[in-house]
């Protein structure tokens, strides 16, 4: 029996779906078998960042509906033998299934799969609760900004009474440039305020942007940092204690670089 | 003879007049005779000056209603003053509420973005207040922890309320009807615990070792026994 993971946040565009992809892949590439669900009916784009489009013929709403089998749904990665990704429909919206059918799908795909990593819609409604009905445990993505770390504590609120607890968080595209000049909120001040457990930080990474636009996750690229950062998360998802590498290594990093600039004077 | 019986007693201390109520007989007796006194019998003690009455009422409950009635007797004497009615008994629901003055609710719990939290009474808050959430209480607010939210004391206009927290950062602060904007109206880095309290109507701010100058006899007012 697998693990249901909701990645939510209750702001748009901070990154759930590329986290989704890349969470989903770099526990591809520790050999573990997963599944991706595109919870966002009516604005699929999980299909997209995977490079998985063209290969759609069935999709969740189908599925639940009864018009095909689960596996009949499902799409294989081209890149991983066990990796598969079940798309949402374009055609319909949030309404188009209820929470208890959503439960029912997600305990099918626990299964089959060690991990179903459930990409949550923006906001607080029906896609949302959708999309955290299955889940046995959440992920908060937040970025530091803050209207992102507001909304993100509204989320936080709403799935303490949901059975996946207080969930873990994530805080995506940090510009250490601007942090340390006191023009971005600290990593740390995000971490206090929201007052949870942190699974991960992901540098911004212009990478990123390349990566959606080929349909191949940064987490497979091992020159990018956000990658790297990508990778670190699966891992401690999976269990092992990796520390904050991200953080600490970029501020060595600056810090090398600083003592490089007075080394050349 | 019931007329002898005597169900209102009157009596006369230093502070006005005493009168006590028969507590066994029916309100109609009390009344008829509280009024017969009143008007007739009493007058050489029941007239002249301004004098304070307290109403002595036993192990009787009035409602508001024959509390009215009763006020409207005594009002037939103009010179009457009703300084207080008390009765030993009282209902649940005053009980409760009194009981919730009197003590502090302790709460554990981070109210995040979205969520609020009402008390009847002072409230001590083991967590934080994130922007976006909310705490009303009826009395003071303790917090222990950070109050970066709304905090909003004597909410029903008790303007001797407090708000106190280890980290003073809110967003907005209330008491009774004074709403302050901090970061427009007072900015204070300090990491020192604070206290926001009602000084002549405008909200301030002061760390919490004054507080025994500013709110010397708010809690010793409260019959703790």
């Amino acid at each position: 029996m697998g693990e249901a993971i909701v990645v939510t946040s209750g702001k748009g565009g901070v990154g759930k779906t590329t986290t989704s992809a890349n969470i989903g892949t770099a526990l591809a590439l520790q050999g573990k078998k997963v599944c991706l669900v595109d919870g966002d009916i009516g604005l699929r784009n999980l299909d997209v960042m995977m490079g998985l489009e063209n290969r759609i013929i069935y999709d969740l709403v189908d599925v639940v509906e009864g018009e095909c089998r689960l596996q009949q749904a499902l799409i294989k990665d081209k890149r991983f033998e066990h990796l598969f990704l079940l798309p949402a429909k374009q055609t319909k919206d949030k309404s188009a299934i209820n929470t208890e059918q959503m439960e029912s799908l997600i305990k099918e795909l626990k299964q089959d799969f060690d991990y179903v990593i459930i990409d949550c819609p923006a906001g607080i409604e029906q896609g949302f609760k959708n999309a955290v009905a299955g889940a046995d445990k959440a992920i908060v993505i937040t970025i530091p900004e803050p209207t992102a770390v507001r909304d993100a504590d509204r989320v936080i609120g709403l799935l303490e009474k949901e059975k996946t607890g207080s969930p873990k968080l994530i805080i995506n595209r940090i510009r250490y440039g601007m942090m340390k000049q006191g023009d971005m909120l600290e990593v740390d001040d995000v971490i206090q305020q929201l007052g949870i457990e942190i699974l991960g930080i992901v540098p911004d990474d212009e990478k990123v942007i390349k990566a959606s636009k080929d349909g191949e996750p940064i987490a497979m690229n091992h020159e990018s940092k956000a990658g790297l950062a990508y990778r670190n998360i699966a891992r401690r998802i999976l269990g092992d204690h990796v520390p904050l590498l991200s953080l600490e290594e970029k501020e060595g990093g600056f810090f090398k670089r600083v003592k490089k600039l007075f080394g050349i004077r | 003879m019931t007329t002898t019986k005597n169900i209102v007693t009157i009596k006369g201390t230093k502070d006005g007049l005493v009168f006590i109520m028969d507590e066994t007989c029916s309100l109609e007796e009390l009344f008829i005779q509280l009024k017969d006194k009143i008007e007739h019998s009493h007058q050489q003690i029941l007239s002249g000056p301004l004098i304070p009455i307290t109403i002595k009422l036993g192990h009787r409950y009035l409602t508001s209603e024959e509390e009215k009635e009763l006020r409207e007797i005594i009002k037939l004497k103009s010179n009457l003053v009703v300084k207080s009615i008390d009765s030993l008994v009282i209902t649940k629901e005053q009980a409760l509420l009194d009981k919730l003055m009197s003590t502090v609710r302790v709460e554990t719990r981070t109210i995040r973005s979205g969520q609020e939290l009402r008390h009847m009474g002072d409230l001590l808050l083991l967590g934080d207040i994130n922007p976006g959430g909310c705490i009303y209480s009826t009395g003071s607010i303790f917090v222990l922890g950070a109050l970066r939210g709304m905090a909003h004391a004597g909410c029903e206009g008790n303007e001797e309320a407090i708000i106190a927290a280890s980290l003073l950062r809110p967003t907005q602060l209330r008491i009774a009807h004074v709403i302050s904007r901090p970061p427009d109206e007072w900015i204070d880095g300090s990491n020192d615990m604070e206290f926001a309290y009602l000084e002549n109507g405008q909200m301030s701010i002061d760390k919490l070792n004054q507080i025994h100058k500013l709110r010397a006899n708010y809690w010793s007012k409260i019959d703790y026994t």
